[in-house]
This record gives structure tokens, C-alpha cells and sequence, in this order.
């Protein structure tokens, strides 16, 4: 397989209020990797640290949040290293990034084609025109009908799906070789997230692309992820292949997300939640942060927090529950 | 688009006849408007003959009816002191007051646009600090303060510039500085504003995603977008600053439709008074619909139909 | 000065350093040594203020050359002391201007409440006087009235009143119309309580507080206001001391670089307006950040 396209180990970022007296720890500790070519999925509930996460990969963190510990590679460079302006270079060039609400994020004042063609004509210095000419091929490539009229057009001209697609063609517009995509599903309307989720795959295949997918929806992962990390109150509780995560989930946590997803052969059954609700990152429990809403809480978890443990190949989690298996 | 217009004109009409009649009840109410609409010293015979006319016998709406025609045709009366008709002393000196306004308002812009976006991108940083200090004085210093203390350096102290009088560009400085500064402080602080709430919106979150130099996110991107809350207030302030001038116009005698103003009330020259006040109303009034549809039509998103 | 879509005289940001607790101490303190010039200005002023004597006319303050310790901040133009006639200008611009923005704040909260809370015609009527009325500038408005009733302190009183209530009663209004809305509104109505009622004891208190904070957020408008009226000569009448006629009468020797008397009274009148709005700024934000329409 050779080197990993992304790694990232022991990573944490953290909030830090201005006047130094509030934490909150947003990512602790997380450690991953992603070889070429890959889909992993990220998942976890809102304020899980995330989307923290994706911005700390691209070390675009809004002001007072810092990248406190750990390491961060990509395509074998180490990220932490380098300067404001060689961080420039990387984003939008070799790795990509898809927002959640493509309304918010195309410009509403400057046409689709302007946007598309934006990155072109920063990092690889192309002409007016031929950034422009790509802009129509990308356009194409996104599944847009008409490409020559649409390009011209602004934003609001067009439905949520085709502007989600336009945020698509700018993230692959100078050949990235890592895209993330943050929850890039959530605000369209279900019949036409399938459709993108499936020309997110083409795109992938064409292009070789490695694909980070940060969802809080299971049935995405199941169907478009390779790997799969679990996030729970900034840390990684489980990580592992997909397939064997559902089918055996060793965390508490993911047990209990995958059974609360609502089954149609299920008819008598109640719903299942998880009791309780996600804790406030400024103020996590004492332990393994999970424990005051799990069922399976030991002593132990109230006081320590619990290290990765090796749960099956390439399968970790974090619980005391697995206490015994060495880390692989 | 078209019923947008339609309806902001219906309004703007409304308003107009509104205006009219506040002018119209305030003059009557304090009992007889005779005192107010005859020349100081005239004969008994004169008054009776300024009652008839009036039609202070008639009814009160056929009162407003001449009331308002008159308006329509422009016929504001005539002034006492100069003896013409007010409608023609208020346009000869309209365009000293848009003068002066103009270069007032590119004053404001030039220096309250520039300082807000210093503001926003570097905030809590020294321009920050310095815009917000910027902003108390100038909203906290009357205008015509502001003026007095400037004809006392520049004229009385340094001797550079004219205290007063219009004609050179020399003139104008200093009405337009001492009109501006209020305003300057209010542009920096709605550019101010209006920049970090771009800033924080997500295609700017995008646009840095993609790459883009800073300069490129902020000159293009943020820029374009925040300017038009700024751009739209900006214009309503011009009329503003046309009606609002008075006293700066009387500090420096410059000659414009304040000054008109003020010599109206110094020489109890009401119909002056009345003419400015209503007509003044009314350009307010007619420049908040243009910018609105003005507004309507820059912006692609209202454009292109809501 | 300006009003409506215009810049209101707000601040969007808090000063830290002048703070002490979060309590905004120096605009406060200005604002009780000012009121405390007021109401003592017998007491404190060495001279009466509207007497000179015209052999002592334009003497400079006591530290310039040619001025003298008998008249600390100098003389005017009719050899009135300087210091005496600030003074009791303070008098005159705090009761003014008070009474006109408490006035204002009435009239335009009660009939705020009624347009919002009555709606139909009542707030038909209510808003469209109100918006027409907001069209015009303040400063205009209030000249046009003055020039029609009179110079006199109270009919400036009355008419900065009739002149600023406007902004009250669409803040109000906003404000009733959503506080509609809330439960205990709805319960009381389904409870039969009658109509005046239900504006009296759930609806005003309510609004009170961004009463306020827009009351002293006008203070500063209204006190420049009133300075520019009397600066016009349609404001507070000689020999009553304003500092807007102070201004007026200073402009006279200004060409002859008598700058103390153009220099104090502006001064007292920034002072009394920054701590207003600073004030005004704090409340706004202690109250409730969200006031954003104030």
C-alpha cells in the first residue's frame, strides 16, 4: 500500500478563551490514517469535535483555537511545520474541503463561473480564459446540464443540489489528492442526496481521491466509507473498518448509535436513545467522558480515562471494557 | 420586481401626503397662521386680505386641498424679505448645498470605509482601538463645534483657509470636514459592523478552504459584500446631510438651503421656513424609494425575483 | 442631529478601562458632578449669570495672559462670567433635555404599547404619523416647530418632545408585538382580563427596560439638538444661559481669537453627550445583547 496519505496522531486542538481561564478541549488526542485513494468516515454527534477536526487538518482554525499537541502528516510532509503561506498552497490544491450549506458557501455576488475557475487561476496561475474553459469542463464533470449558461449565472439561480455540485467542482478543480466533506448531504433534500453521494464515488474513482466523510447519518458510512472513527466529546472512542464496526461495535457508544437507527422490521419495538445528552466541551467529566450515560459504566470509568485498545486488525476503541487486549 | 417598485412608489406617495399634512396641521394649530404667513408691520387691510386668501373661512380639508395643490404646482409662497417666490430661491441654492454634501459624504466615505474594514480584519488591534475612540468623538461633538473649532485653527490661528463664503475649492474644506466628521464616525462604524458579519460567513470560510490569498478574500470577497449596507446608508445620509446642514451652512454662511433656513427664522420669514422644511421632507422622502430600488436592482438576489 | 435609517448615537463596543465591576464609572461620575452643578448652581457660581459688567468684557481665562482670577474661565461679550454662565447652562441643557426625552419616552412607549398591542386601525394610524414623522430630521423637524411656537425653554421642552417620541413608539411597538405572543400573554387573555389590563401589568414592564436604554441613548441626540436650536436663536432665549447660546454669542468674537468662549461650552456639551451615550451603550448591552434595533 505504501506510505499513508494522511496521518495524524495524538492530535488535540483546543478552545482557549482570552482571557487564558477556559478549555475546551475540541479534539483530544485523536490518531488516524488514510492511504490513497481511501474513504474514511468520521462520525459522531454535533459539538463532537468533527468538524474541529477537518479545520485542524487544514490548520484553518478560527481565532483562539490552537492545535496543542501531536502530529499531522500529509503525503509524508509534516503539516505543523509549515508556514502560513505554504498552508496556502495546500488548501484548495491538494486538499479540499466541502462545506455543509452550499447556499452560505458560494458568494452571492459573483457568478458560479468566477468561483469555479477562482482556485485555477490562483494556484496554477492560468489565464482568464482557460481557467474559465476548465470551469466548463468541471461543470460537466459535476453532472451540470448546459454548462456554457450555467456558468454565467449566480448562486441563488440555481436549486440546492446544483449549487452543492458547483461547491464540488471547486474542490476538484486543481486535483486534490484528499477531499473532506462536512456533512456535504445535510441540507439537500433526500432524493438528491443519493445522486451527489454517488457522484462523489465517480469523482473519487476518476480522480483517485481519498474522501473524508464527517456525517452524524450511519447508512452514508455504511455505504461510502472504507474505514470508519467514532467521535465522541472531541476523542476517538472506535475506529476501525467498516464492516466489522457494524457488525461488532466495541464501544459502548457505537453499540448504542447503531441500534438507535430505527429499523423497519422493528414494528413492535420502541425507539431507542441514548439517554442523557452530549456533554458541554468546556466542561467534560471526569474519566472516560461517555460514562455518565453508558450502561455499562464501571468504577474505573468515572476516574480514568481509557487508552485505545486493539479489538480486532486495524480495530480499536477506546473503553475499559476491552481492558486486556494489547493496542495493535 | 415590478410590483416591488410599485408598492415602495405607493408608499412613497403616502408618505408625501403625510408630510404635507403634518406641515399643514402643526401651522395651523397654534390657532391663527396669520401671524406666521403676513410680513411683519402689515396694515389690518393687508391681514384681512391674507385671511380671505387663505380661505381661513372655508372648511379645513378645502384648506388642505389648496394646501396641497399648491404644493404640487411648487407654489411655496413667496418671501418677505426677498420678495421672490421661495420656490426659486430654494433651487438657486440647492446645488451649494449638494456641494457641499458631496464633499462632505466623499470625506465621510474616504475616511470612514477604509478605517472600518482596518477595523474588522484587525480587530482589537491598534486601528480597532483608534477607530472606536474615533467613533465616540465623532458621534459625541456637535457639528457646528466641530466647525467653530476649526475656523479657529485653520482661519484665526494658521490663516490658511476662509472662514466663510463659498467660491473656491479652498472653501469648501472646511464646511465639508466639520459636516462629514459625524457621518465619517457612523460609516466606519456600519462598515465595521457589516465587515465581520461578512467575515464570518461561510463562503469567506470557503474562499480561504480554496487557497486565496487574504488579500484576494478580503479585497474581493468580503469587500463587495459588506459595502452595501454602507453604500445604501450612505445614500439616504446625502439627503440627510442636505437638510440637516443648517447649522454648519449659518457657522460658515455658507450658501446653501440651510442657510436659507436659518435666515428664515432670523427674519421671520415663515413661507422660507414652511418651503425648506416640506421640500426638504419630500427630497428625503424620494430618495429613500430611489436607493431602495436601487438597492433591489444591484443586488442579483432581490433582482431576480423573491 | 441624524435619526432614523441614519447612525442612532450607539456604540458597539465597551471601553474595559473605564470600567470598574462592569459599572462604566467616569460617564457615570460626569453625569452626577453635571447634575450636581445643576441642581447647586446657586450655591457654586461666583457670579450671576446673566449680568456683566461691560467694562470686563472679553477677558481670557486666569491662566492665559490678561485674564485675572476673578473670572476663572473669562468673560463674554457683555462681560458675563464664563464659568457662572456654564454652570448654570448645565442647568438648563440637563433640565431640558431630560424632561424632553422623559416626555418623549412616555407619550411614544404608551403609544407604542397601544399600536402594538391594540393593532387594527389603531396602529395604522399610529405608525403612519410615526413613519412620516421619522422622515424628517429631527433637527429640521424641531426648527420648523420652534420657528412656529416660539423661543422659550418650555415649548423647546414640548418640542423635542413631539419631535423624538417617535422613536420610542416603534421600539415599543416591536417589542409589544412579539411579547404578544408569549404564554402568559395568551393565558391572561384567555383568563378575561380585560385589555388595559394586560397592557399594564404584562406588557409594560417588559418594555421598560429598552425604554430606558433608548431614553439615554437619545439624551445625547437631544441635548446636541436643543444646543443647535438655541445656537439658531429658536431655542432657549438671552440672557437665560445655554451653552448652544454661549456657542452663539462666542462665534462673535471668534474671528478676533477669543477661543474660550467657543472652547468650554463645546467641551461641557461633548462631555454631557459622550457620557450619555457611553452610558447608554452599557445599559444597552447589560440589559439584554440582543437589543440589536436600538
Amino acid at each position: 500500500m505504501g506510505a499513508p496519505l494522511l496521518e495524524l496522531a495524538g492530535l488535540s486542538t483546543h478552545y482557549i478563551s482570552a482571557r487564558g481561564t477556559r478549555v475546551t478541549r475540541a479534539v483530544e488526542d485523536v490518531s488516524l490514517t488514510l492511504d490513497a485513494g481511501q474513504t474514511l468516515g468520521i462520525v459522531g454527534e454535533s459539538g463532537s469535535g468533527k468538524t474541529t477536526l477537518a479545520l485542524s487538518i487544514l490548520r484553518l482554525l478560527p481565532p483562539g483555537a490552537r492545535i496543542v499537541a501531536g502530529e499531522l502528516r500529509f503525503e509524508g510532509e509534516d503539516l505543523l511545520a509549515k508556514s502560513a503561506r505554504e498552508m496556502r498552497h495546500i488548501r484548495g490544491k491538494r486538499i479540499a474541503m466541502i462545506l455543509q450549506d452550499p447556499m452560505a458557501s458560494l458568494n452571492p455576488l459573483f457568478t458560479v463561473g468566477d468561483q469555479v475557475a477562482e482556485p485555477i487561476r490562483v494556484h496554477e496561475h492560468a489565464t482568464r480564459r482557460s481557467a474559465w474553459d476548465r470551469a466548463r469542463g468541471l461543470l460537466a464533470s459535476v453532472r451540470i446540464a448546459a454548462p456554457e449558461r450555467r456558468v454565467r449565472e449566480h448562486p441563488h439561480e440555481m436549486s440546492g443540489g446544483m449549487r452543492q455540485r458547483i461547491v464540488g467542482a471547486i474542490a476538484i478543480s486543481c486535483g486534490p489528492r484528499l477531499l473532506i466533506a462536512d456533512e456535504p448531504t445535510t441540507s439537500l433534500d433526500v432524493t438528491i442526496q443519493a445522486q451527489y453521494l454517488r457522484l462523489l464515488r465517480d469523482l473519487q474513482r476518476q480522480h483517485g481521491l481519498a474522501l473524508i466523510f464527517i456525517t452524524h447519518n450511519l447508512g452514508i458510512v455504511a455505504r461510502m466509507c472504507d474505514t470508519v472513527a467514532v467521535m465522541y466529546a472531541g476523542r476517538l472512542v472506535e475506529s476501525g473498518p467498516v464492516r466489522q464496526i457494524f457488525d461488532a461495535p466495541a464501544h459502548p457508544y457505537t453499540r448504542a448509535l447503531l441500534e438507535s437507527i430505527p429499523r423497519l422490521s422493528d414494528v413492535e419495538a420502541r425507539l431507542t436513545a441514548i439517554d442523557g445528552q452530549p456533554p458541554d466541551p468546556a466542561a467534560l467529566p471526569g474519566g472516560c467522558a461517555f460514562h455518565p450515560r453508558c450502561l455499562k459504566a464501571l468504577d474505573r470509568c468515572r476516574v480514568e480515562a481509557p487508552p485505545r485498545f486493539s479489538v480486532g486488525p486495524q480495530h480499536t476503541a477506546a473503553c475499559w471494557l476491552e481492558d486486556g487486549s494489547p493496542l495493535a | 420586481m415590478r410590483k416591488f417598485i410599485l408598492k415602495r412608489l405607493g408608499y412613497a406617495v403616502l408618505s408625501l401626503f403625510l408630510l404635507s399634512f403634518t406641515i399643514f396641521f402643526f401651522v395651523r394649530v397654534t390657532g391663527d397662521p396669520t401671524t406666521l404667513l403676513v410680513e411683519p408691520g402689515a396694515s389690518r387691510e393687508d391681514i384681512a386680505a391674507l385671511q380671505q386668501q387663505l380661505g381661513l373661512d372655508r372648511p379645513v380639508w378645502v384648506q388642505y386641498g389648496s394646501f396641497v395643490s399648491n404644493l404640487a404646482r411648487g407654489d411655496f409662497g413667496r418671501s418677505f424679505y426677498y420678495r421672490t417666490p421661495v420656490i426659486e430661491l430654494y433651487l438657486s441654492r440647492l446645488p451649494n448645498s449638494l456641494l457641499l454634501a458631496v464633499a462632505a459624504m466623499t470625506f465621510s466615505l474616504l475616511i470612514g470605509i477604509p478605517s472600518g474594514i482596518l477595523a474588522a480584519v484587525r480587530l482589537n488591534g491598534v486601528w480597532d482601538r483608534g477607530g472606536k475612540i474615533f467613533a465616540l468623538l465623532g458621534l459625541s461633538m456637535p457639528q457646528f463645534w466641530v466647525g467653530l473649532l476649526l475656523i479657529l485653527f485653520f482661519s484665526v490661528y494658521l490663516g490658511w483657509l476662509p472662514s466663510s463664503g463659498s467660491g473656491t475649492p479652498l472653501h469648501v474644506l472646511m464646511p465639508a470636514f466639520a459636516l462629514g466628521w459625524y457621518f465619517a464616525a457612523a460609516h466606519m462604524r456600519l462598515t465595521r459592523s457589516s465587515m465581520l458579519e461578512v467575515l464570518g460567513s461561510e463562503y469567506i470560510k470557503l474562499a480561504r478552504l480554496k487557497g486565496l490569498p487574504e488579500a484576494l478574500v478580503i479585497g474581493k470577497h468580503a469587500f463587495k459584500n459588506a459595502l452595501i449596507p454602507v453604500l445604501t446608508l450612505a445614500g439616504i445620509n446625502l439627503v440627510l446631510m442636505i437638510n440637516i446642514a443648517v447649522v454648519v451652512e449659518t457657522v460658515f454662511a455658507w450658501p446653501g438651503v440651510g442657510r436659507l433656513l436659518y435666515e428664515g427664522i432670523a427674519f421671520r420669514d415663515f413661507p422660507v421656513v414652511q418651503a425648506t422644511i416640506v421640500l426638504g421632507g419630500a427630497m428625503i422622502i424620494v430618495v429613500n424609494l430611489v436607493v431602495d430600488v436601487l438597492y433591489a436592482w444591484i443586488d442579483p438576489r432581490i433582482r431576480l425575483g423573491r | 442631529m441624524a435619526n432614523g435609517r441614519a447612525a442612532t448615537l450607539t456604540l458597539p463596543w465597551r471601553l474595559p478601562r473605564f470600567n470598574i465591576q462592569g459599572w462604566p464609572l467616569i460617564p457615570i461620575g460626569i453625569l452626577i458632578v453635571l447634575a450636581l452643578v445643576a441642581i447647586f448652581a446657586e450655591l457654586i457660581t461666583p457670579y450671576n449669570p446673566e449680568i456683566g459688567a461691560l467694562g470686563d468684557r472679553f477677558r481670557p481665562p486666569a491662566w492665559v495672559a490678561g485674564g485675572s482670577d476673578k473670572h476663572l474661565l473669562g468673560t463674554d461679550h457683555l462681560g458675563r462670567d464664563v464659568l457662572s454662565r456654564l454652570i448654570f447652562g448645565a442647568r438648563v441643557s440637563m433640565v431640558v433635555g431630560f424632561m424632553a426625552v422623559i416626555f418623549a419616552g412616555f407619550v411614544g412607549t404608551f403609544l407604542g404599547i397601544l399600536s402594538g398591542y391594540l393593532g387594527g386601525w389603531v396602529d395604522q394610524v399610529i405608525m403612519r404619523v410615526t413613519d412620516s414623522w421619522l422622515a424628517l430630521p429631527g433637527l429640521t423637524f424641531a426648527i420648523f416647530l420652534a420657528a412656529i411656537v416660539g423661543p422659550s425653554a418650555t415649548n423647546i421642552v414640548i418640542v423635542l418632545a413631539l419631535v423624538f417620541w417617535t422613536r420610542y413608539a416603534r421600539v415599543v411597538r416591536g417589542e409589544v408585538l412579539s411579547l404578544r405572543e408569549r404564554d402568559y400573554v395568551r393565558l391572561a387573555v384567555v383568563a378575561g382580563c380585560s385589555k388595559w389590563k394586560i397592557m399594564q401589568k404584562h406588557i409594560l414592564p417588559n418594555v421598560v427596560n429598552s425604554a430606558i436604554v433608548l431614553a439615554t441613548l437619545q439624551l445625547g441626540v437631544v441635548i446636541v439638538t436643543e444646543a443647535s436650536l438655541s445656537f439658531l436663536g429658536v431655542g432657549v432665549p438671552p440672557p437665560q444661559p445655554a451653552w448652544g447660546l454661549m456657542l452663539a454669542d462666542g462665534k462673535k468674537g471668534l474671528m478676533a481669537g477669543y477661543w474660550w468662549l467657543t472652547v468650554f461650552p463645546g467641551v461641557c456639551i461633548m462631555l454631557l453627550v459622550l457620557s450619555a451615550n457611553l452610558i447608554g451603550d452599557w445599559l444597552r448591552v447589560k440589559f439584554d445583547p440582543q437589543l440589536r434595533q436600538l
